[in-house]
């Protein structure tokens, strides 16, 4: 059993049912007790849908599990196919029916129904939502890609022809991340045969293998299907992610050498503005920020890089809860000379956290959470979603406007430069003592995270009694601050001042000392600033 | 799916249908959501699947508490193929649990579907780990989807406090108890109500901290607050404790016909009545007056989901003119409903029950003005043109009494609103 007060990741079945819903003409039967309609709310309300997921639910109960609980999903099968007349179906169990093993395979298969119906054995007590996504699609590709075949070479004059594999319903960013990736391959002189799962019908699926090749954009969702298709009609796929201007360029070269065409029309074109931006003086204040980043490994990883090369920050933490692509992860955290942070347990990424005492934040809508409550700046770069990670406005993280987006997202958290001299200028003037923080975060001023006290910085909402405090964890014992050091202490622009009395103390605590006095105080200044 | 459609006559002046199909409804474990903010220092532990974590996280949906009173523990394939005692895991979880968080003084272990399933007995692992964690009251119920129906999750809530209640002295003068969970402005509002009549003596169920929880016996006289606690009313019944049969106190003349309930029992006089009750009488028709102007002759439809649908249902009709096409419950309980099922119009159709599809096809032929409905549905029918209000807001928004009439009608008036302002 694992403790879990928040989960980055919903079952299996939740993942197949973003594959279902992202497809047209699919439909999907799952046998589930009614409690597991809740899924269709993640569409219909964060996303925003404007109809059901393609999905009937058997949602049989305590009285039927004495009866005929097999004969419950036939009928519901039988019920679906008739009124939704669907080209494909699949069919599976959730957590509960898993365990009363109906064979939703078996069963549909008896059914002799006139359509392909794909049994999906989603493992809910082992496997996690973008597994289930990943195997779904997988099933799909296979059942309904046809047999083995020869490509037919590409006529003289003909555009190349690719597929774009990987964006699902309830993606992060994935509507505009496509648009943004079609402008892209339109732009190189690549034509795109078929996008799957979003906005692919089934019997698309047999056009599949008319590609030359298969752009991946979501390893989580898309490698297993892109392997399957390399295997059966030889259709070599990307490797490289098109997150930041290069990982946008890399992603324009591989593409280019896989058409057999010239990428330099794209490289040679504007671009992005994040390269200029960065450069702009204004931006030297990001020099060495120190930054935390979290999330599914394609964007964790691919952040790192956007942090890293193309804004000037140092990467303190990396992570992903996506323990599939735990290796990935780990390889990236090495080039930053760090150690990757693979779990699932959102209590360990607080803990991390709070050790790495980074500067900002980049996470999931959990490390918001943990950020705002440390009083740390913070941006959502990956799923789980959240309403407000389904913009009206274009907001692709993909390309050279998803680079430009990424610059703002990153940036925008982040105090301005000129903003941050004047706070340091005036700090002793009444409007800007130290209670005052900047107004971007509330209000608040910057906890020092190793103040000790972690008080809930959220208000609840009016009507809500108030949550008591979680008790703080002491990370290791407090060290005792001799009255002129911590004088001394004040006297640093409150804006750096956390992490002096982090380092202080972390020195401190490394050589034994019980007391930090004003010499303590420098030491650990010197120490740190070599 | 095969969705037979049977009418049984002979329930009050209602046409009653009853419904077999997929149902489109949470399970019990979505009243975690409001419970643990009732009682203050109660955790929630769900004993079950990501499944469970995943939709609670999801019915809160906007994750506004950064270190929630409630969480789950995942049972795993270790736990299923017996390579870990399941027992001992929960104890470890639970032991977790509690250090971290020792300002709780009530946990509740709660049952869902795979717990069920595998027959995990949680009530005596709730009497091991009370008697081990003491002071800390462990407590069990289920919430789980096979046998509960989101309100119903409440109801198992309460109907597991209730052999916990303290006893009252035989002889103790008869005290009045409101059961279920009313937001805390409601109660103090109810509070002054009875005073003024009064009834000084009255207690809620669930109270608001675990030390603080009401003392009933035989001269308990109690009243529901919420039509949907079955389970709590029979186990009250068994400690000895009386009903007060009456409507809800949702709008002016439900909460006047539950005040009067208990006012007759307690022997107040029909002239205190009426000065206790006149002036909140008198706000509310104030407070309601200008939503009847906007509701009266709108056709409404009720997806079944809370079981307040009958209640409301009730309000809509009688006190601001709304016509009902369709008022969908998940489960009607003839009896603590009888009075509710009396005031409603003559021949009003009620669905026990659900078929999804075939429902949502009577809607979209009906084409009501209004449909309340779940989470899932809304959109899905906005996009069709259909004005929605969510159930789950009714849940989660005070509205019982006088003083919250008006806002209840508000509830509904405001799709209806917006839908006539917006030009895009």
């Amino acid at each position: 059993m694992q403790l879990t007060l928040w989960t980055y990741e919903g079952p299996p079945h939740i993942g197949a049912m973003r594959v279902a819903t992202a497809m047209s003409g699919l439909h999907y039967v799952l046998h589930a007790p009614q409690g597991d309609t809740y899924a269709d709310l993640l569409f219909t309300m964060i996303e925003r849908r404007d109809a059901r997921p393609p999905v009937t639910y058997t949602t049989f109960r305590a009285q039927d599990l004495g009866r005929d609980t097999a004969e419950l999903f036939k009928q519901a099968v039988s019920a679906a196919h008739a009124r939704f007349q669907p080209q494909a179906m699949i069919v599976g169990a959730s957590c509960t029916a898993e365990l009363i093993q109906d064979d939703p395979g078996g069963l549909a298969k008896a059914l002799d129904l006139p359509i392909p119906v794909i049994p999906l054995e989603l493992p809910a007590y082992q496997k996690k939502e973008n597994w289930g996504a990943s195997e779904t699609f997988y099933r799909l590709v296979r059942a309904l890609a046809g047999p083995p075949a020869p490509r037919p070479a590409r006529e003289p004059g003909q555009r190349p022809l690719c597929n774009i594999l990987g964006p699902t319903a309830l993606g992060f960013r994935h509507r505009d991340d496509l648009i943004e990736i079609r402008r892209l391959l339109d732009a190189l002189g690549i034509a795109v045969n078929v996008v799957a799962p979003l906005g692919a019908a089934p019997a698309d699926f047999g056009r599949l293998r008319d590609a030359d090749f298969n752009v991946v954009l979501y390893p989580e969702t898309a490698r297993s299907a892109a392997e399957y298709l390399k295997k059966t009609f030889g259709q070599p796929f990307t490797q490289t992610i098109p997150i930041g201007v290069g990982g946008t360029r890399r992603f324009v070269e591989e593409v280019a050498a896989l058409a057999g065409i010239d990428p330099a029309p794209v490289l040679d074109g504007p671009g992005s503005r994040l390269p200029w931006y960065s450069r702009s003086v204004d931006s030297t204040y990001l020099t060495a920020k120190r930054v935390f980043v979290f999330g599914d490994a394609t964007h964790a990883i691919g952040i790192a890089r956007v942090a890293a090369k193309e804004l000037g920050f140092t990467v303190v933490g990396l992570g992903t809860y996506g323990r599939e692509f735990a290796r990935e992860v780990r390889a990236e955290a090495a080039l930053h000379g760090i150690e990757a942070l693979i779990t699932d347990d959102y209590l360990d990424v607080e803990a991390a956290i709070r050790t790495a005492a980074p500067e900002l934040v980049l996470g999931t809508q959990m490390e918001r959470h943990v950020a705002k409550r440390l009083g740390i700046p913070c941006a959502v770069i990956s799923a789980p979603v959240h309403v407000q990670d389904f913009p009206a406005r274009y907001a692709p993280q993909m390309g050279f406007e998803g680079a430009n987006v990424l610059f703002d997202t990153l940036v925008h958290p982040l105090m301005m430069g000129l903003e941050e001299h004047l706070l340091g200028m005036f700090r002793e003037d009444p409007e800007f003592h130290d209670g005052v923080g900047p107004s971007h975060l509330g209000g608040k001023s910057f906890g020092a995270p190793a103040d000790g006290a972690f008080e809930a910085a959220e208000r609840a909402p009016a009507d809500t009694p108030p949550t008591p405090a979680p008790v703080p964890i002491l990370l290791d014992r407090a060290v005792a601050w001799s009255p002129e050091a911590e004088k001394e202490l004040k006297k640093i622009p409150f804006f750096v001042r956390g992490k002096a009395r982090t380092n202080t103390e972390t020195f401190a605590r490394e050589r034994h000392l019980p007391l930090i006095t004003l010499e303590t105080l420098y030491d650990a200044k010197a120490h740190y600033g070599r | 799916m095969n969705a037979p459609l049977s009418h049984s006559p002979g329930c009050g002046g209602i046409d009653l249908h009853q419904e077999h199909g997929q149902r489109a409804v949470f399970c019990g474990l979505t009243g975690i959501v409001w419970l643990h903010r009732k009682i203050q220092d109660a955790f929630f532990l769900v004993v079950g699947s990501r499944t469970c974590a995943h939709l609670i996280q999801s019915a809160a949906g906007v994750m506004i508490f950064a270190e929630p009173r409630f969480a789950t523990a995942i049972i795993d394939e270790r736990d299923l193929a017996g390579l870990a005692d399941a027992n001992e895991e929960l104890d470890r979880v639970v032991t977790r649990l509690i250090e971290r968080r020792p300002d709780i003084k009530l946990l509740f272990l709660v049952g869902s579907c795979p717990s069920e399933v595998i027959k995990l007995d949680l009530s005596r692992a709730a009497q091991r780990l009370s008697s081990r964690l003491n002071p800390v009251r462990v407590l069990n119920y289920s919430g789980s989807g096979i046998e509960t129906t989101f309100t119903q999750g409440e109801d198992a809530c309460l109907a597991a406090l209730v052999p916990d209640l303290p006893r009252e002295a035989e002889a103790a003068a008869p005290s009045l108890l409101v059961v279920g969970a009313l937001a805390d402005v409601v109660e103090d509002q109810f509070l002054r109500m009875f005073s003024a009549m009064g009834i000084a003596d009255v207690r809620f169920l669930p109270a608001r901290r675990a030390n603080a929880m009401p003392a009933i016996g035989r001269n308990t006289r109690y009243l529901l607050a919420q039509p949907f606690l079955t389970d709590t009313a029979r186990a009250l019944e068994e400690r000895g404790a009386r009903r007060l049969a009456a409507p809800f106190p949702l709008g002016a003349e439900g909460t006047t016909s539950w005040l009067r309930a208990a006012a007759e029992a307690f022997g107040v006089s029909e002239e205190a009545f009426d000065r206790a009750t006149a002036p909140g009488r008198a706000r509310a028709e104030t407070a309601l007056a200008p939503h009847r102007e906007k509701l009266g002759g709108k056709r409404v439809f009720f997806f079944p989901d809370s079981q307040l649908e009958v209640p409301l249902a009730r309000f809509l009709a009688r006190e601001l003119g709304a016509e009902l096409v369709e008022v969908g419950t998940p489960y009607l309980h003839r009896g603590h409903l009888a009075a509710e099922i009396e005031l409603l119009p003559a021949g009003t159709r009620v669905t026990e029950g659900q078929s999804l599809d075939d429902q949502m096809d009577r809607c979209r032929a009906a084409r009501p003005d209004l449909t309340v409905c779940g989470l899932g549905l809304a959109n899905p029918l906005e996009a069709e043109g259909l004005s929605t209000k969510w159930s789950i807001e009714l849940l989660f928004t005070p509205v019982q009494g006088y003083e919250q009439a008006g806002d209840l009608a508000e509830l509904f008036v405001r799709p209806l609103r917006r839908r006539a302002l917006l030009e895009v």
